[in-house]
């Protein structure tokens, strides 16, 4: 059995600021976590919590203060360990100069991939992300959303087994954003780790086995999504179409919503049958039936509302 | 090890596409109008004229592509943060620096071996013969390139910490200062103080001296270049761009990036 | 449509009427300055040292800048026959600082410094400065003492320094045999016509620098002319003892039978009597702006 695809250990990470830099600023602090091998793990918090700054010194763009960390059993500064791993930067950049087909050509050289795979990865790649027309195109002719998949295309070149992705949604309209979710869920199912940063909540609940949640510097939980926000339901909302017969409504929808023939109605999950009947009874048409569960939305703005309360207090002088 | 070639030629590559050798063509413009006019200007030494205007411009354009596109190898990449993907590849920092130095040697090699060749031709056709002593116009633009490839290190050196505006200040205050490094070790005057000269006298032979690959005099008058110098520039600009690099590296190696 | 139309058309006459403002008062403005214009102005900097720290590496080229620019202002001030040639020695100086092994500005410098004016600077001791720097980067070139021995010779008019400088050059193997004649002809006889006619001579058939190979000409026409005058001048004396009184002009001289015709210049121009009965130049030939201004007759 492999061992963890990510272990962080303490890791702490100051940035100098003020007027000389001689003030320190604790971006992260103390981070100990693991991500497991196969699992899609989502990283997420507010902007400025020390996501991008994990994943920065997880790749050795940055440097720790303190603490270590391990991907795919070997220590981050053994570059060799880069072969297995893919990284989507935030906001990507990549040479304007270049065509996507040469820059993804670029990589795989760099991933040592012989000719021929070369080429036909180049071109898998291409037509994954939906690139397959534009490939002959200088990237400076490229939109944030073309950039961004091609920032994917490379991260997974080379058939990486651990894919770790800062902010891979940001810049895509709502097709691009379903592609990259059915690209994480295929390598899911490769049996790739993926290991994710995002802000966009509900996004890391419908993907997500584990997510992480960190605030200011600070780990806040880890876990299912439902572990981290209680398992407790708050109940079922019906969602359903009446057409109201003589001007008054049937008691069952006495406190429900109305707009237009929907109704909206909320009861508890014991009542939930007893309801269906009656409302059945009634002659309503059953539209939906959802769960309501304190969503990781609400979690994290509570989060980070306790968090503001100790923000003044945030800067660490240097020790 | 492949690493370093594969950066390099995308560096080259980069330069390429950026139009850069373009130059050549502002180059082959002056060279003809040289041709064409310095008959009318200077009897008897148009052969002086067309090697002394012909190398001047060899190096200042070639000093300008150094500087400027020597700056912008790391803090271009830093800034428009290519950078990011590249670390997180089987590519030592190192090998990244190296592979951005050679790719530019390797631009500018290529840009004053043509500049070198259209030179040649001018000269051809303003003599209408060559000598064998004309050869020294080729040592002198290979010289050119050494002086080149070491100002492009420290480029490379200085913008791995400094901001682009400083790194190009520093850079060709350098080159500047690495001109007379012989009249640091010879100026004295009153005022100076034994210790302060002999400070002067010291740091003269640190600093690059730029002075060793300047041989537009002879060459432009028909001397000889002696091969032993060639073999000794060849060795310095060597080993000091060695040096700068190597500085270079340990710089960048610790570097965080933004 | 017609609104953005009529801007652009008022954009456009702005435009022109503004820039035919600019052209207008650009004239103006030139004819203030060359009012200031001052000798200094000429030249960016005259100091060979300064220059020489701004050139970095490529002071060899920027001889040949300064170089051209000696020749361009040598031929502007001719052809404007303006005889004041102060700055020919500064752009001089400089060329020869940055690059000493650079010739003809040496080889130029030595005739047009050291003749007097109109021809040159009439400054043979800047001459002299000029070419010991240049023999002393470039000792094989022969041509240098030839260059000297005229500076001396015609210029300071120091015959023993003349000689010397032609005996220099005479030792060097590629030097032709004149130089050594010529260095004990003028130790002995010190100025001759003979021998300024055979050192103008010299130059007009080795040089290929077109001013120098004119001035040359010119010399050797002026040389030519002093010939003619003194041969008037003998025959003046004849018609003096014939007749009791000095020839009015030169028709006179023919009438009396003592030449076929009237004799002019090499430029065609007939030459005149003076206010002190000598022969001399037309004053409406060309050649008499040649003549030194000292030698201009009052």
């Amino acid at each position: 059995m492999p061992g963890p695809a990510i272990e962080i250990e303490n890791l702490t990470k100051d940035y100098p600021s003020g007027f000389l830099e001689t003030k320190k600023v604790r971006s992260l602090d103390g981070l100990t976590m693991q991500v497991q091998p196969g699992e899609v793990f989502g990283f997420l918090g507010p902007n400025g919590a020390g996501k991008s700054t994990t994943i920065k010194l997880l790749m050795r763009i940055i440097f720790p203060t303190a603490g270590s960390a391990r991907i795919l059993g070997k220590p981050i500064s053994d570059i060799g360990m880069h072969g297995g791993i893919g990284y989507l930067p935030e906001q990507p950049y990549f040479y304007d100069y270049l065509t996507a087909a040469e820059l993804l050509d670029y990589f795989a050289r760099i991933h040592e991939l012989p000719p021929a795979l070369r080429r036909e990865r180049v071109a898998q790649m291409l037509k994954r992300v939906g690139l397959e027309t534009a490939g002959k195109i200088q990237l400076r002719k490229y939109s944030k959303g073309m950039l961004q998949r091609v920032g994917l295309a490379q991260a997974i070149l080379h058939d990486p087994q651990l894919v770790v992705l800062d902010e891979p949604m940001s810049g895509l309209d709502p097709i691009g954003r379903r592609e990259v979710r059915d690209i994480i869920l295929e390598l899911k199912e490769q049996g790739k780790t993926v290991f994710f940063s995002t802000h966009i909540l509900p996004d890391a609940e419908t993907l997500c086995d584990r997510v992480a949640v960190i605030v200011g510097g600070k780990l806040q939980g880890v876990g299912k999504p439902d572990e981290i926000v209680g398992v407790k339901s708050q109940g079922v909302e019906i969602l359903c179409d009446y057409a109201l017969q003589d001007g008054a409504r049937p008691a069952v929808l006495a406190n429900a919503m109305q707009s237009g023939s929907h109704y909206r109605l909320q009861v508890s999950d014991e009542m939930l049958y007893a309801t269906l009947d009656q409302l059945r009874e009634a002659g309503a048409r059953i539209v939906t039936v959802t769960q309501i569960k304190p969503t990781l939305e609400e979690y994290f703005m509570h989060l980070v509302a306790a968090n503001r309360a100790q923000a003044a207090a945030v800067e660490v002088s240097g020790k | 090890m492949k690493c370093i070639a594969i950066v390099a030629w995308n560096t080259f590559r980069e330069a390429v596409r950026d139009r850069v050798l373009y130059n050549l063509v502002l180059f082959a413009f002056l060279m003809m109008a040289a041709a064409i006019f310095v008959g009318q200007i200077s009897i008897g030494i148009e052969g002086t004229v067309i090697i002394s205007l012909g190398l001047t411009a060899i190096s200042v354009i070639g000093l300008l592509i150094a500087v400027f596109l020597g700056v912008g190898l790391v803090s271009k990449e830093m800034e428009k943060r290519t950078l990011y993907a590249i670390l997180a590849k089987p590519v030592r920092r190192w090998q990244f620096l190296l592979g951005k130095f050679g790719g530019l040697a390797l631009t500018l090699a290529v840009n004053t071996l043509a500049m070198g060749a259209a030179l040649i031709l001018v000269l051809l056709y303003v003599k209408h013969s060559l000598q064998p002593s004309d050869a020294g116009v080729l040592v002198a633009v290979y010289f050119i390139w050494l002086k080149l490839a070491l100002v492009v290190a420290l480029a490379l050196l200085f913008s791995c910490f400094t901001s682009p505006l400083l790194a190009i200040l520093f850079t060709a205050g350098l080159y500047v200062a690495g001109l007379f490094v012989e009249d640091m070790r010879t100026v004295h005057t009153a005022q100076m103080s034994e210790a302060f000269q002999s400070f002067l006298h010291r740091i003269s032979y640190l600093l690059p001296n730029f002075q060793n690959f300047d041989v537009m005099g002879e060459v432009a008058h028909g001397r000889g270049v002696p091969l032993v110098l060639a073999l000794q520039n060849t060795a310095y600009a060597t080993i000091y761009c060695a040096m700068v690099i190597f500085a270079a590296i340990l710089i960048f190696s610790r570097h965080n990036l933004k | 449509m017609n609104e953005s139309k009529s801007t652009a058309a008022w954009l456009l006459a702005a435009l022109v009427f503004g820039f035919a403002g600019i052209w207008q008062l650009q004239h103006r403005i030139d004819v203030e300055r060359a009012a200031l214009h001052q000798e200094e102005d000429e030249i960016l900097l005259r100091s060979g040292r300064l220059m020489k720290i701004l050139s970095l590496e490529y002071a060899p080229f920027v001889a040949t800048i300064y170089w051209t620019r000696a020749v361009q202002y040598y031929g502007n001030k001719r052809v404007h026959e303006d005889v004041n040639l102060e700055s020919l020695w500064p752009l001089l100086d400089v060329a020869t600082t940055l690059d000493p092994n650079l010739i003809p500005p040496y080889r130029f410098g030595s005739t047009f410094l050291a003749e007097p004016q109109p021809q040159g600077a009439g400054r043979p001791d800047l001459a002299i400065k000029l070419l010991d720097r240049g023999i002393r980067a470039n000792p094989d070139y022969w041509r240098l003492y030839q260059d000297l021995g005229y500076a001396y010779y015609f210029g300071t008019k120091d015959y023993q320094k003349a000689s010397n400088a032609f005996l220099e050059g005479s030792k060097n193997p590629h030097a032709p045999v004149w130089m050594k004649i010529m260095a004990a002809r003028i130790a002995e006889q010190g100025e001759s016509r003979e021998t300024s006619r055979f050192l103008w001579m010299e130059i007009y058939n080795s040089t290929k620098d077109p001013m120098l190979k004119e001035n040359a000409k010119i010399q050797l026409m002026l040389l030519r002319s002093d010939d003619d005058k003194d041969r008037i001048d003998e025959l003046a004396a004849a018609f003096q003892v014939k007749t009791g009184h000095p020839p009015a002009n030169m028709r006179e001289l023919v009438e009396a039978g003592l030449l076929p015709g009237e004799p002019a210049d090499p430029k065609g121009f007939v030459y005149v009597f003076g206010k002190d009965g000598k022969a001399q130049l037309n004053p409406a030939s060309p050649l008499y702006k040649d003549l030194p201004i000292y030698r201009r007759p009052l």
